[in-house]
């Protein structure tokens, strides 16, 4: 029975079993009755060779066609520095499991430590929990924890400008949770003032979805949403791109209570959906209702400054049924992803990347525009993702795009949603346009 | 580690106008930011060059403890070997530069993967289809709920409890509850397993009500429920479904399938059965499967396939493994499991002395004379060079320590710590006070944890806060 995996010779087989005082491994299974017993043999492939699994996925791999990207709708091809997947196969990181035992795990408390922190230096807001399992999922933990919060109201009120996958994620949790949610209109493409006071004047409100930009990539202005939602007693929930937030107003500026998102944008490679990073952050104040794991700052034994995963009694395993949230982990590798970009980056890189990718997606907007064909949905500012409507037939013009190489946006509305990163280059906007002319 | 320069937070290592990043040039003109748009302060996030990044995260690795340093018989996690070829194959070019809204023309070779992974999971439980969307095992408790809710709310059924074991992890009863159904939970015998007859008690009296009953098998202890397919007839009596717990697969591969226990939902971790890494806490995946029928009932709880990179490690492992491996994976885990508790039973209380599956649990040291805790054993290991045991839980004994050694661990690696648990309880009754104080030899001492939480202090910005006051 040898394999690479397994250490166990003959003998060590025979001894042990001897000690674990069975005949054969067989007769470790005694107790599992016969009827349900599995005698069969797996229908799945031999084993393979190392150089046959790199075969089997090189195959794969060459059926995928590789776009140059100029789609988002919350996913973006953002630069990877070169030394992040180098650090994150450090295997002391990569092959550990979450840091229950703090003296052994410094180096992972010690990485959320700084996370958290620059996850509130980039949203503006006090607190940062650990990191969840992506942006969809944060903003339905930040719906169920507003209505948690929110003593007997249950309605959420979400604004028609959320990205339609979020929604969806959210619907499904509202369902079993039995949260009513309520869409909030768009009035020219941007979530309404008044159609949120006239919503909240209802009554049993909890909170407030907006997304910023939102699923048109317009950068919505939200001056005296805060107000109006903390009125009526209303958590105010921002879902924003981590990377925009690099420049945008922030959700702390706009007096949010919750800010919530996906890291995606800082980096990770976009991978066909995952793994991502989800971010959630709220006032001081929320601490004790914001779910998932938080490290702090203590002492040791030692008196040396040391990090611990803190606030536990809010979690489910202390809590069973009567936690508001069922996360018992976070998204610790992605976390770290995200902590090394933002070191590498820092304070000036992320500016500059940011400034890139809108010089760049307002030049192919301008470019588009010229053609004749393409305009702008709505005339509003955006930031490095826009929304235009062709004159002529999207499904064609999409696919001419592909025959080409590129990922000419995504399809919606009967138009095109463009992203542009720093990736972009000025020559490959160029030839995306020329086929657009076509 | 240089703990002077590089224990500092990465802020610490910050200087203005140094940088660690190189962009492309701005061709495009002047296309300005509108400051209306713009956020009025700075984040502050640290300015550092590329190897002071480097050493810094470099050295922080150095203060963690990951499978591959060692010995890690976390119970109830599986810390099995994460294969190197693995993630080879999650770094493929190919793969990474996928879009999800990619039209599926373009992304076969991914999608054949989904596909051929999950006729391969079909294959090893037994059931018929599998979900990709959740992304951690938590998560798919959530999603396995949620079928099983949208099932019954699919027969016009009201029901709204969940029997789930007193032994069951935390996770059970919160996912129940996110999924707005209520626990009722079932007791257990004295050797952990299910009261058969307290089962029959709640059918009897709440049968209606039932939406499903979930548990794991082998449960908490260890120990297979053998009276698993009288369980499952009764809960699909009263028109409930079996949800299985996947957590505890690993000691089924080669021997039973949840499909053929009666187990009509379950979940997978990717992370613990099939070698994928746990990431000091995630990304893990966990998959959803059911038996046929069910699979109209998935629901929408992320947009694309979930935590695709964990699914192409588990792919890889499958294929690696092969037929003829895959079966050697549970009996060989077992193995090393009942090899320890057979070594350690004499020292060690062992509350329940039969034969174990995967893992097992031992009620603290059996001299309890001198104080010594099940903490301190914990804390004492690291001492050593091993990563402690699941303590603390489950919570039927105040001293529980959960062994799981899965099937990569070498006997001399498991004589190795055998002999050191056995000084230490040695230790315990010679010198306890070294093992009350233990650890001695990691790079910081015994945390407090009530410093921690009575005043938090979470972010950067808090800390520079507190000590300028």
């Amino acid at each position: 029975m040898t394999y690479k995996y397994f250490p166990q010779t003959d003998a060590d087989l025979q001894a042990m079993l001897q000690k674990a005082g069975v005949k054969d491994l067989d007769g470790l299974y005694a107790q599992i009755p016969e009827s349900i017993r599995y005698r069969g043999d797996y229908n799945i492939p031999l084993e393979m060779s190392e150089q046959e699994v790199r075969e089997v996925f090189a195959k794969l791999g060459s059926q995928n066609q590789e776009l140059t990207c100029f789609a988002g709708f919350g996913v973006y091809d953002h630069y990877t520095p070169s030394v992040i997947p180098s650090l994150l196969q450090r295997s002391e990181f990569l092959t550990s499991y979450t840091p229950y035992q703090a003296e052994i795990s410094q180096g992972t408390l010690h990485y959320i430590f700084e996370y958290q922190s620059m996850m509130t230096e980039l949203t503006g807001m006090d607190i940062s929990n650990a990191s969840m399992y992506d942006g969809t999922t944060a903003a339905a933990e930040a719906m169920m924890m507003s209505v948690a919060a929110g003593k007997k109201a249950n309605k959420v009120l979400v604004s028609a400008g959320m990205n339609p996958r979020t929604r969806q994620v959210l619907d499904t949790y509202a369902l079993h949770q039995g949260i009513e949610l309520v869409t909030l209109p768009l009035k020219d493409g941007v979530t309404s003032r008044e159609n949120l006071e006239a919503l909240l004047a209802e009554g049993g409100v909890a909170g407030v979805m907006v997304q910023q930009p939102n699923v048109y990539g317009i950068v919505e202005d939200f001056s005296g949403f805060a107000d109006a939602c903390h009125e009526k007693k209303a958590l105010f929930i921002v879902d924003s791109v981590a990377a925009d937030l690099a420049v945008l107003k922030t959700p702390g500026e706009w007096g949010a209570d919750i800010a919530v998102g996906d890291g995606q944008s800082l980096g990770i490679p976009m991978l066909f959906g995952g793994p991502y990073v989800g971010y959630m952050c709220c006032t001081e104040k929320l601490i004790r209702k914001m779910p998932g794991r938080i490290v702090g700052m203590t002492k040791d034994s030692r008196d040396q400054r040391a990090f611990v995963l803190t606030l536990q009694a809010r979690e489910q395993h202390i809590r069973r049924q009567k936690a508001t949230s069922n996360i018992c982990s976070n998204q610790s590798l992605m976390a770290l992803f995200v902590t090394v970009y933002l070191s590498l980056l820092g304070k000036q890189g992320i500016k500059e990347a940011a400034q890139l990718s809108y010089a760049g997606a307002h030049y192919l907007c301008d470019e588009l525009t010229k053609t004749g064909k393409f305009r702008l949905a709505y005339d509003k500012p955006f930031f490095n993702e826009f929304f235009v409507k062709y004159d002529g037939d999207v499904d064609a013009l999409y696919q001419r795009f592909i025959d080409a190489g590129f990922l000419g946006g995504v399809k919606m509305d009967g138009g095109l949603l463009f992203a542009v990163t720093e990736k972009r280059t000025k020559e490959e906007i160029d030839n995306l346009v020329k086929i657009a002319a076509l | 580690m240089n703990n002077k320069l590089y224990g500092n937070l990465i802020f610490e290592l910050s200087k203005e106008g140094r940088k660690g990043y190189s962009l492309p040039k701005n061709n495009f003109g002047s296309y300005e930011i509108p400051a209306s748009m713009q956020r009025a302060e700075e984040a502050q996030l640290p300015e550092c060059d590329e190897m002071t990044v480097v050493r810094h995260y470099t050295n922080l690795s150095n203060n963690n403890f990951g499978v591959d340093t060692g010995f890690y018989p976390l119970g109830s996690w599986t810390m099995k070997y994460n294969p190197k070829i693995n993630e080879e194959m999650a770094a493929l070019p190919k793969f990474q530069c996928l879009h999800p809204e990619q039209p599926a023309a373009t992304t076969k070779g991914a999608l054949a993967l989904v596909s051929l992974l999950e006729r391969s999971l079909c294959e090893l439980t037994g059931l018929a289809h599998f979900t990709f969307k959740p992304y951690a095992g938590a998560h798919g408790e959530l999603t396995g709920l949620m079928t099983i809710d949208n099932y019954h709310r699919s027969c016009g059924d009201v029901r709204k409890k969940v029997i789930v074991p007193d032994s069951a992890h935390g996770t059970n009863p919160a996912s129940a509850a996110v999924c707005g159904l209520e626990i009722v939970e079932v007791k257990s015998l004295a050797d952990g397993t299910v009261d058969f007859d307290d089962l029959q008690r709640i059918v009897a009296e709440q049968g209606a009500e039932i939406a499903a009953m979930m548990m794991t098998n082998p449960n908490t202890l260890g120990l297979f429920e053998t009276r698993i397919p009288e369980i499952a007839k009764l809960i699909h009596g009263c028109g409930g479904l079996m949800y299985y717990d996947g957590a505890n697969l690993n000691p089924m591969l080669g021997a039973c399938r949840p499909g053929d226990m009666g187990f009509d939902v379950m979940h997978i971790n990717l992370h613990k059965t099939f070698s994928t890494p746990h990431g000091g806490g995630g990304p893990g995946a966990g998959p959803v499967g059911v038996r046929e029928g069910l699979q109209e009932f998935f629901p929408f709880v992320s947009p694309y396939y979930g935590n695709f990179g964990v699914m192409m490690r588990a792919y890889a492992y499958i294929l690696s493994l092969g037929r003829e491996h895959v079966k050697e994976v549970g009996p060989l885990a077992v193995l090393n499991a009942n090899y320890i508790k057979e070594s350690l039973k004499d020292v060690y209380e062992l509350p329940i002395d039969t034969i174990c599956c995967h893992e097992f649990v031992f009620d603290g040291l059996k001299d309890k004379s001198t104080g010594v805790t099940t903490m301190d054993v914990a804390k004492r290991l690291l001492d050593y060079g091993y990563h402690a045991p699941t303590i603390y839980f489950p919570l039927l004994f105040h001293e529980s320590l959960m062994i799981e050694p899965t099937e990569n661990e070498s006997k001399e690696t498991l004589d190795a710590f055998i002999d050191v648990m056995r000084r230490i309880a040695e230790e315990a009754r010679t010198n306890p006070d070294e093992v009350k104080s233990a650890p001695h030899t990691t790079p910081i001492g015994r945390v407090d944890d009530v410093l921690a939480a009575k005043k938090p202090i979470t972010t950067y910005r808090q800390l520079k806060a507190e000590a300028q006051l």
